[in-house]
């Protein structure tokens, strides 16, 4: 028992929960009006006496939203980008944050600050040399000019990370595996990373979200060829700043939410655990 | 009671014991070997190395040159101009607006996320399984939204004619993206919706991880709950801090979608720009790639700047790298 929480007395606790309840719906309020949203049917969205329920409920929005052409290609090409994101800087990220923690070499603690400066990197400012790099090597209105920069820009954070995970495996254990006659490689992939995996799950949520929330480069790099964009652009097609198709635009960002949403709720204990242990470091 | 921070000392200390016990007796299995760390690091610094350092060397550079529409086509060869653009930025009065702007947005963007960030993680220490998970939820709820749906969404519930948040408030059809102040204040709501949780749930994972014998031990001691916040908790929370701070600042002075889809590319008359958009603006909108890059290594600069701050406050945790 929390000796933090043991001491609260009753009426201040009771005050507490009820507050935690109730910011958790103003929390969570953006959400259901997003989803509601979504449901409703044609004309009752744009009502001026906006209702917090829907008596009938309408897959209109959806339908709109699925019917637009390539919706489900994008849907597909933000997956491709953000999984082939995730699994690539976990893994190059695993390998440097061995190397930075359980090697004595020159030049390390330098790596180790440059990791740190390259975390602080406006990625936004690159967009402008990037688009000349993916032009010059014909990769503009392609994944690959989504997915190699955000590995770039998910590795420091990444690397940093998991420095903590990786610092917390004993030694001793490294010292016996190899005294049973593991080989390295057997160590590094069979012992190590399964013990670090927690961490890499609190950096993939990291890098799926900068990638999946990923909207300046797929607007900058993609120009020509749309089946190569990805679901940020899908929404877009419905807001017109002027005369946004609401019901398009709420049943498009429900779609586009969904997957972060399980895959948040998928690794939600790790992640905290995660956060824990990178914070005990 | 004078609390020291626990991050590493204890542990790493006793490790470094160990090793040097081990190494004594044999020569250790790893680490003296000096090509194998570099073939770990290799994929790393290649990835960094062609699509990070390159890029912000070809950024410094492109600020230095005349680079607009002709000389990206190739009609014209690109020039040679010093610092000529970096004069022409520092002396437009737009620029140091958008500058204070940025700021000034940045910085009550940190501050609201981590008074709301903290708060929120005391109040989860303080009750029961269902309020926490609940809170907990809605938290991952709003972190795991993307930015353009959460900027699209908030744009709804702030719509003059069809948002609920101006019918409860009795607002009328008030717009709130026409103002300057408002259009900021709404999107910097928006920003401290998505970005609390994560300074929630760190904050919450290190309360968590202080030993609850410290805890009791200042309980018997008579010290009373802000107390033991004040000299317990907050100085070994103290590193964690320190990272959720450095990150939502580097997160916060780099916002660009919520600006850029809530304030429709800037503003009324980019009235909200802020040093990412205007420098987009200045780019890709017309052209001036190199007035954009220069715009880009002044925030490189002002970031780098913060780094420093960062690496001294590490320095001064006795944090080993």
């Amino acid at each position: 028992m929390n000796p933090v929480r043991a001491r609260v007395r009753r009426p201040w606790r009771l005050a507490a929960e009820v507050s935690a309840l109730l910011i958790a719906v103003v929390v969570a309020f953006p959400l259901y009006w997003m989803v509601l949203s979504a449901f409703k049917p044609a004309g009752e969205i744009e009502s001026s006496k906006p209702r917090p329920w829907t008596l009938t409920p309408s897959l209109d929005s959806f339908r709109r939203v699925f019917e637009q052409q390539e919706f489900g290609r994008y849907f597909l090409n933000s997956l491709i980008v953000a999984g082939c994101v995730v699994i690539a800087s976990a893994l190059i990220a695993f390998l440097a944050a061995t190397a930075v923690t359980r090697f004595r070499f020159r030049f390390r603690t330098t790596l180790l600050i440059m990791f740190l400066v390259a975390q602080m990197v406006p990625v936004e400012a690159l967009t402008i040399p990037l688009f000349f790099l993916m032009r010059d090597f014909g990769q503009l209105n392609t994944l690959g000019s989504l997915i190699l920069p955000h590995i770039a820009f998910s590795l420091p954070f990444a690397i940093w990370m998991l420095r903590g995970f990786v610092k917390a495996v004993p030694e001793a254990l490294e010292e016996a595996a190899y005294i049973d006659g593991a080989s390295r490689a057997r160590f590094l992939w069979q012992i190590l990373f399964p013990l670090v995996l927690p961490g890499l799950v609190a950096t993939s949520v990291f890098s799926f979200i900068s990638t999946w929330n990923d909207f300046l480069f797929a607007k900058s790099f993609i120009i020509s060829d749309t089946s190569q964009s990805t679901l940020p652009m899908a929404l877009l097609v419905f807001y017109k700043p002027d005369d946004p198709d609401w019901g398009g635009v709420m049943a498009a960002s429900t779609v586009m939410t969904i997957p972060v949403l399980v895959f948040f709720v998928l690794v939600q204990r790790r992640l905290v655990s995660g956060l824990g242990g990178a914070v005990k470091d | 009671m004078t609390g020291s921070p626990v991050s590493s000392g204890g542990a790493v200390r006793g490790r470094v014991t160990v090793r040097r016990g081990l190494s004594r007796r044999s020569p250790r299995p790893f680490g003296r070997s000096s090509a194998t760390p570099w073939i770990y690091l290799a994929p790393a610094l290649v990835v960094l190395g062609g699509l990070l350092v390159y890029p912000v060397y070809q950024l410094g550079l492109i600020s230095f040159l005349e680079y607009t529409q002709a000389q990206v086509s190739g009609g014209e060869p690109a020039t040679f101009q010093g610092f000529g653009n970096y004069a022409e930025l520092l002396g437009d009065g737009e620029f140091w607006r958008v500058l204070l702007a940025t700021v000034v947005f940045a910085a009550a963007c940190v501050v609201s996320t981590l008074a709301v960030g903290c708060a929120l993680a005391v109040l989860l220490t303080r009750v029961r399984a269902v309020p926490r998970l609940a809170l907990m939820l809605a938290g991952l709820g709003a972190w795991a939204t993307p930015a353009v749906t959460g900027s699209t969404v908030w744009l709804l519930l702030f719509d003059p004619d069809f948002g609920p948040v101006n019918r409860m408030l009795g607002l009328g059809d008030h717009s709130w993206t026409y103002g300057r102040y408002s259009a900021f204040l709404l999107v910097l709501l928006e920003v401290v919706w998505c970005s609390f949780p994560f300074v929630m749930v760190t904050v919450y994972a290190g309360i968590r991880a202080v030993p609850s014998e410290v805890l009791e031990a200042a309980a018997l001691d008579g010290a009373s709950q802000w107390r033991i916040w004040r000299s317990v908790l907050a100085p070994m929370l103290r590193p964690i801090l320190v990272v959720v701070t450095i990150q939502s600042v580097i997160w916060d002075f780099k916002v660009f979608t919520q600006i850029y889809v809530m304030t429709n590319g800037g503003g009324i008359a980019g009235q909200n720009m802020v040093l990412n958009v205007y420098a987009y603006q200045k780019a890709f909108a017309s052209s001036q790639y190199s007035l954009g890059s220069a715009i880009g290594v002044v925030m490189l600069l002002i970031l780098l700047a913060v780094t420093l701050v960062y690496l001294r406050l590490l320095r001064r945790q006795g944090e080993e790298l």
